[in-house]
């Protein structure tokens, strides 16, 4: 069920103004792979062309190929909103739907979308999305409660949850621990952990720590200069990109020279 | 040892205090600078025999405001002067705003309240002269609900419609034109909008005055304002929602129905309901459009249907061309009042439906 992503020659605009240049990665399937880089790199950017969510900006476009198992994302009458029900994302600020309970906001993606499923199976999908996300234990006995008001940490995990309530191939994660506090965050580094037996996951973080504990792979982002776009600069074993990368701009900004 | 203790402490704490502490003007202070001004306005007045109240009225208050200000420069300094200065000018400006709508209220709650009864709600002016006492508002009110009500059925979704447009899908020179002329809307006065349904509808198409063509020129004036108040309100939905549900693989209309509509769904109702408050009271359309009737008219689309302000403009003798009296003005301001509280109640309305729609966080 994950899948493997194959991203060939991509060039990510924002109307005329060329913000990630000739990026290209393989991903393996059931693989952590976190896009680490400084402000402005371009790695949520990149990281939001897999899912097709970048044209939904005003002007957003992209060219090149982005492979889903060998299947173009960005083909000829692909449908983004079938790309966006298998390629899955967690944002940054966890976003409960305001007006729904905790149980709709896990379903939230097939019932918004108008998926017909019977009491039965909706009451399984909620189950598993919540242990898969590791929070049915704390909200098991009020599902029916407004989303909106659990703590922050809690909001990701039900924001993971309904990710994957949809079985995605793949999840995307931009920067989901930056607005949480240090328990929260591990206890969301610990779930990545998890879920990486389950789906390929991708992650963009601030946090190089994060990236070490939590990735298999890394892509370091970074632009070549002030007004230029941003590249993708070594991708490779997060062990080696922390210890000895090859490029000496990843190994300036590893050592904390800038960013 | 109390001696040894208490020097040392003061010496130090003294000169710490300074650099912090001001001197203040007494918490009594802006009351005797208001019983300072008006004692001295009183003895203007007595000296210099003005007559009427306005000019010692508004030499009170300068007095206030000048002897307040001054004793706070003395005693504060120039900053807590101008301070004050400016918060005794913010206060006053609101009181003259509050002053005249209260009066206002007032008024017409006292006149108006005299010839309230069960029966002005339930008669109409069916059979009962200027001469006579009696008679009622049915008639009217049944008229004004009805055509409000047909009114906000037009222009609320085409309003709402809009605004979706304007906030979910409009880029570029349509869109542009189309926030341009709603903008320009909104500044159409209502014998306008009144003219302009007489000219098509009645004119056009040789029809007698009803109840529904004013409906549809309170519509037409209706419309601007829900435009911009539910754009205002979509406006208000947070991007990343609207982020959280493309990123499930919902088609955009369907982002659109199930979760940005929910969301902005009470400041709608709020907003919807405030438009409506906004036509519930013209007039001018309804001189042309519906003309008026003594009788009891449930039907809209056929004849002349009596509205509240029409009421208030038939009591007052201008549509016989006559002039009042103490029964017909007392019938005015029920009339009136009645249209008061309705606007009233349509936005109390708006505001516990509002609470009641909110989304909830517990």
């Amino acid at each position: 069920m994950a899948k493997r992503i194959d991203v060939e020659d991509v060039n990510v605009f924002y109307g005329d103004f060329l913000a990630v240049q000739d990026a290209s990665i393989n991903i393996a399937p059931l693989s952590v792979t976190a896009f680490i880089g400084p402000s402005g790199c371009g790695k949520s950017t990149f990281l939001r062309v897999l899912n097709r969510m970048h044209e939904v900006i005003p002007g957003g476009r992209v060219s090149g190929r982005v492979l889903l198992d060998g299947e173009d994302l960005y083909g000829p009458g692909v449908d983004p909103v079938n790309v966006r029900r298998t390629v899955g994302m967690v944002f940054q600020k966890p976003n409960p739907f305001p007006t729904m309970s905790i149980y709709d906001n896990v379903i939230a993606g097939y019932k918004i979308a108008g998926t017909r499923k019977n009491k039965g199976q909706l009451d399984d999908i909620v189950e598993r999305s919540l242990k898969g996300a590791n929070l049915w234990d704390e909200v098991k006995q009020r599902l029916g409660r407004p989303g909106a008001g659990l703590s922050g940490g809690q909001q990701q995990r039900l924001c993971i949850a309904r990710a994957i309530a949809v079985e995605p191939s793949v999840l995307l994660m931009d920067e989901p621990c930056s607005a949480l506090d240090p328990i929260s965050t591990l206890a969301i580094e610990d779930l990545i952990t998890e879920l990486k037996t389950r789906y390929t996951i991708v992650i963009v973080t601030h946090n190089m720590q994060q990236a070490a504990r939590v990735s298999d792979r890394t892509a370091f982002f970074n632009l070549v200069g002030v007004g230029q776009p941003g590249r993708l600069v070594e991708y490779d074993d997060t062990a080696k990109i922390f210890s000895n990368p090859g490029v000496k701009a990843t190994e300036d900004y590893i050592s904390g020279r800038f960013g | 040892m109390n001696g040894a203790l208490s020097t040392a402490p003061a010496t130090a704490g003294t000169s710490l205090r300074s650099t912090l502490v001001g001197a203040r003007i007494p918490a009594w202070a802006p009351y005797a600078s208001a019983a300072a001004g008006a004692g001295v306005a009183l003895l203007l007045r007595r000296l210099l025999d003005w007559t009427g109240w306005y000019t010692t009225f508004f030499a009170a208050a300068a007095l206030f405001v000048i002897v307040l200000t001054g004793w706070s420069f003395a005693v504060e300094g120039r900053r807590q002067a101008k301070n004050r200065l400016a918060a005794t000018l913010v206060a006053a400006s609101f009181v003259a705003a509050i002053v005249p709508l209260v009066l206002i209220l007032t008024y017409i709650g006292i006149k108006g309240i005299s010839v309230f009864s069960a029966d002005f709600f339930l008669h109409s002016m069916n059979g009962v002269t200027s001469r006579m006492a009696g008679g009622g508002l049915y008639h009217a009110l049944i008229g004004t609900l009805e055509q409000v009500a047909i009114a906000a059925v037009i222009a609320l979704p085409i309003g709402i419609l809009t605004a979706i447009y304007l906030v979910e899908y409009g880029r570029g020179t349509f869109a542009r034109t189309v926030t341009f002329f709603v903008d320009v809307m909104t500044g159409v006065p209502s014998i306008v909008a009144g003219l302009f349904v007489y000219t098509f509808l009645l004119l056009g198409f040789g029809l007698r005055p009803f109840g529904a063509a004013g409906a549809v020129a309170l519509a037409i004036l209706m419309i601007p304002v829900s435009v911009r108040a539910s754009e205002e309100m979509l406006k208000l939905v947070p991007r990343d929602l609207r982020d959280a549900a493309y990123a499930l693989g919902v088609p955009k209309w369907r982002v659109i129905v199930r979760v940005v509509l929910p969301t902005a769904m009470s400041g709608l109702i709020t907003s919807s309901l405030l438009a409506i408050a906004r036509v519930a009271g013209e007039t001018a359309p309804l001189i042309l459009l519906t003309g008026y009737t003594a009788s009891i008219n449930f039907d809209p689309f056929s004849g002349d249907q009596a509205t509240l302000p029409m009421m208030v403009w038939d009591q007052l003798g201008k549509r016989s061309g006559t002039t009042s009296n103490d029964l017909t003005e007392a019938r005015a301001w029920g009339a009136a009042l009645t249209l008061v509280l309705l606007v009233l109640l349509l936005n109390v309305g708006a505001r516990l439906l509002a609470r009641l729609a909110r989304p909830k966080t517990r």
